[in-house]
């Protein structure tokens, strides 16, 4: 029982985190391509509630950051002025879900705009750049696990199911993929596709290659179990009732599969976001105008960054709570796929 | 011995079937490295024609890969178009520095896993046990590339670590002694990137499996019978232990050898990381394949190896095969 409330509460950390990343439109103050040339790198501005003359505001306020006397790129709080932050502000208008165009954003300021995340080289807002980043990073992730497991699980059903020469044939290949260490298989299947492509492109091609990279693994966990699935009593009986292949897949093998697909997915998310990342970080995933939390820090690439600018790593520590939640949630999966491990 | 062929030939297999498909996606790319010269105005059409002929990219398919193989066997391993010279010398020295990373990091890192994991696993339950899987935990959820970047801010800001590279401007000049140093200080932090990014997998995988063993009957047997707690540890639970361990060893090259490339590109270390990318950036096609074919050769002979391991350390494989 207490194995299954973990998997609910990991479960909903997951859930509460995509919707903050789906919603992103929301919740990021402003549209993450929305340039401020006039403050490139500004560092994270602090959220106040006691001002420079120890009063206390109920409304959170933030300073605004003006240059530094003699400095080119320092920047200092200005305490002489005040910026509120406002809630359900309206702003940038954006699409909610894709579909509803709204301008609602969850907090933002009058006539000056707020870096909580600090701001890149082109003065985007990074906070606004890590929520809609977030959107390329996991659905990249989630749909490439999709492909993955849609693969993985025909090529082991087929393989497990059938037996024979399509077994041996299957498996073979499947040692194949699994002989490369991943990363070099990426870049290889990477390399043999197109370099100048749009984001949107760029994101299917990412999707793509993740799929072709990932699918032994899960094939030959589902051949396993198909394997096993096909010798049991109520599967002859179906067939002796001569029931065809297909529907005894579908219908009596393929339902036995699930609970190792979902430890797949649980599994596979963060490692392929962690590809997606990656790849764009090295400049072969996304290109720039489009955020993704790989090009997010692939600013960092550049020495003077690397000095100067330490914001721009807080991206990479926001996301831990997403690989966090994806981990938690697949240990127990797995703890529940071996029941006689549970209290250890 | 008839175990060794059958892993050896399978070894060779695989290497050959990787060759194919890298081969076959070739003819499935678009572009090549030809295409991008011909919008250099600078070069006449008959030009980069010759060379195509010169470099057989008009041939089909089955002949190139012939005659790759044939080069293969030469050591060439094929030609690369961007420097002008075949493959194999360019990509050894990279494989040289990309093993002394990967091979000085899986050392460390089961040298740390198998002492902290055998003793977490007997001191189970404990307060040090639970600390040290959250502390795993916490090292597992931290992404590669924000470690390595985190790593390398810390290079950049402490001032105690060289940022990039393998030597200083000065090695030629330095002693003996001064240049192991530096090189030295030049692994440092690579090496701890890549053994940190493996570490929690390896101890919790060493924590499962003594842990297993530990509960099994037969040990309880032999604690029945009077058998001190070391001599049972070591001679009776991690021998039981060993079997799972050591497929993981051939799984753990393959998570370094990736994990290599990353840093590798991340703190600028002369290794296969970068010299991959700048080839897959420049279309040098055979570069890539060599590359490829390279890491699949590390990871198929370090799978070898624990093949061979394991016979030595599982007698139920010996009787599997000798009957």
């Amino acid at each position: 029982m207490r194995g299954r409330r973990a998997i609910s509460n990991w479960v909903l950390l997951l859930l509460a985190l995509h919707a903050i990343v789906i919603l992103a439109g929301f919740f990021a103050p402003y549209d993450p391509a929305e340039q401020d040339r006039k403050s490139p790198y500004l560092p994270p501005m602090q959220i106040h509630f006691v001002d420079a003359q120890r009063h206390f505001h109920a409304r959170p306020f933030v300073y605004p950051l003006r240059l530094r006397e003699g400095a080119f790129d320092q920047y200092e709080e200005n305490t002489a002025r005040h910026l509120p932050l406002r809630f359900f502000v309206q702003g940038a208008r954006y699409q909610l879900l894709g579909l509803v165009p709204i301008r609602m954003h969850l907090f933002g300021a009058e006539n000056e705009r707020v870096y909580l995340l600090g701001s890149d080289s082109y003065g985007r807002d990074q906070l606004s750049r890590f929520l809609y980043g977030g959107q390329v990073s996991l659905f990249a992730g989630l749909l490439g696990a999709g492909m993955t497991l849609l693969l993985g699980s025909s090529v082991g059903a087929i393989a497990g199911y059938y037996g024979g020469w399509r077994d041996d044939l299957l498996m073979r290949l499947a040692e194949l993929f699994l002989a490369l260490p991943w990363l070099y298989l990426l870049f290889a299947l990477r390399a043999f596709l197109p370099l100048a492509v749009n984001p949107l492109q760029a994101f299917f091609l990412i999707i793509a290659v993740l799929g072709a990279v990932g699918w032994a693994r899960p094939a030959r966990l589902v051949r396993g179990v198909v394997m096993s699935a096909k010798e049991r009593d109520f599967v002859r009986a179906a067939r002796g009732f001569g029931a065809t292949g297909g529907y005894l897949l579908r219908r009596h093998i393929l339902p036995q599969t699930l609970s190792v697909l979902f430890t797949q997915v649980a599994i596979l998310v963060p490692q392929f976001v962690l590809a997606e990342m990656t790849l764009s970080f090295l400049g072969l995933g996304v290109p720039d105008p489009v955020p993704s939390w790989g090009n997010l820090l692939s600013s960092l690439q550049q020495y003077s960054v690397l000095v100067s600018y330490w914001w721009m790593y807080l991206p990479a520590l926001i996301m831990v709570p997403f690989f966090l939640g994806y981990l938690g949630l697949g240990s127990r999966l797995q703890e529940q796929g071996e029941p006689y491990k549970i209290g250890k | 011995m008839r175990y060794f062929l059958r892993r050896l030939v399978h070894a060779v297999f695989l290497l050959v079937g990787v060759s194919v498909l890298a081969f076959v996606f070739t003819v499935l790319a678009p572009g090549n490295y030809f295409d991008e010269m011909r919008l250099n105005p600078q070069i006449a059409p008959e030009t980069i024609d010759a060379l195509r002929t010169q470099y057989e990219v008009n041939r089909p398919l089955p002949i190139r890969y012939a005659h790759w193989v044939g080069s293969v066997l030469r050591g060439d391993m094929g030609f690369s178009f961007a420097y002008n010279s075949p493959v194999a010398p360019l990509l050894l020295v990279r494989a040289r520095n990309t093993l002394l990373l990967t091979v000085t990091a899986m050392l460390l890192s089961w040298g740390l896993a198998l002492p902290v994991g055998i003793w977490s696993a007997v001191h189970q339950g404990r307060m040090s046990d639970r600390l040290l899987s959250w502390g795993t935990a916490a090292l597992m959820v931290i992404p590669d590339l924000a470690l390595a970047l985190g790593f390398l801010i810390l290079a950049v800001k402490s001032g105690w670590f060289p940022t990039g590279g393998m030597v200083s401007l000065h090695f030629e000049d330095l002693s003996f002694l001064g240049r192991v140093r530096d090189l030295l200080l030049h692994m440092a932090l690579p090496t701890a990137a890549l053994v940190l990014s493996v570490l929690p997998l390896l101890v919790r995988h060493v924590r499962a499996a003594v842990s297993e063993v530990l509960d099994a009957p037969f040990l309880l047997a032999a604690e029945g019978h009077g058998i001190p707690p070391r001599t049972l540890l070591y001679r009776y639970a991690l021998p039981a232990a060993a079997n799972p361990l050591i497929s993981l060893f051939g799984f753990s090259i393959g998570t370094l050898l990736s994990g290599s490339l990353l840093v590798e590109v991340v703190m600028s270390w002369p290794g296969l990381g970068p010299f991959l990318l700048e080839a897959i950036l420049a279309r040098d096609l055979y570069v890539v394949i060599g590359g490829v074919l390279l890491s699949t050769f590390f990871l198929v002979g370090g799978n070898f190896l624990a093949d061979l391991l394991l016979y030595w350390a599982d007698p139920r494989i010996r009787t599997e095969t000798s009957s």
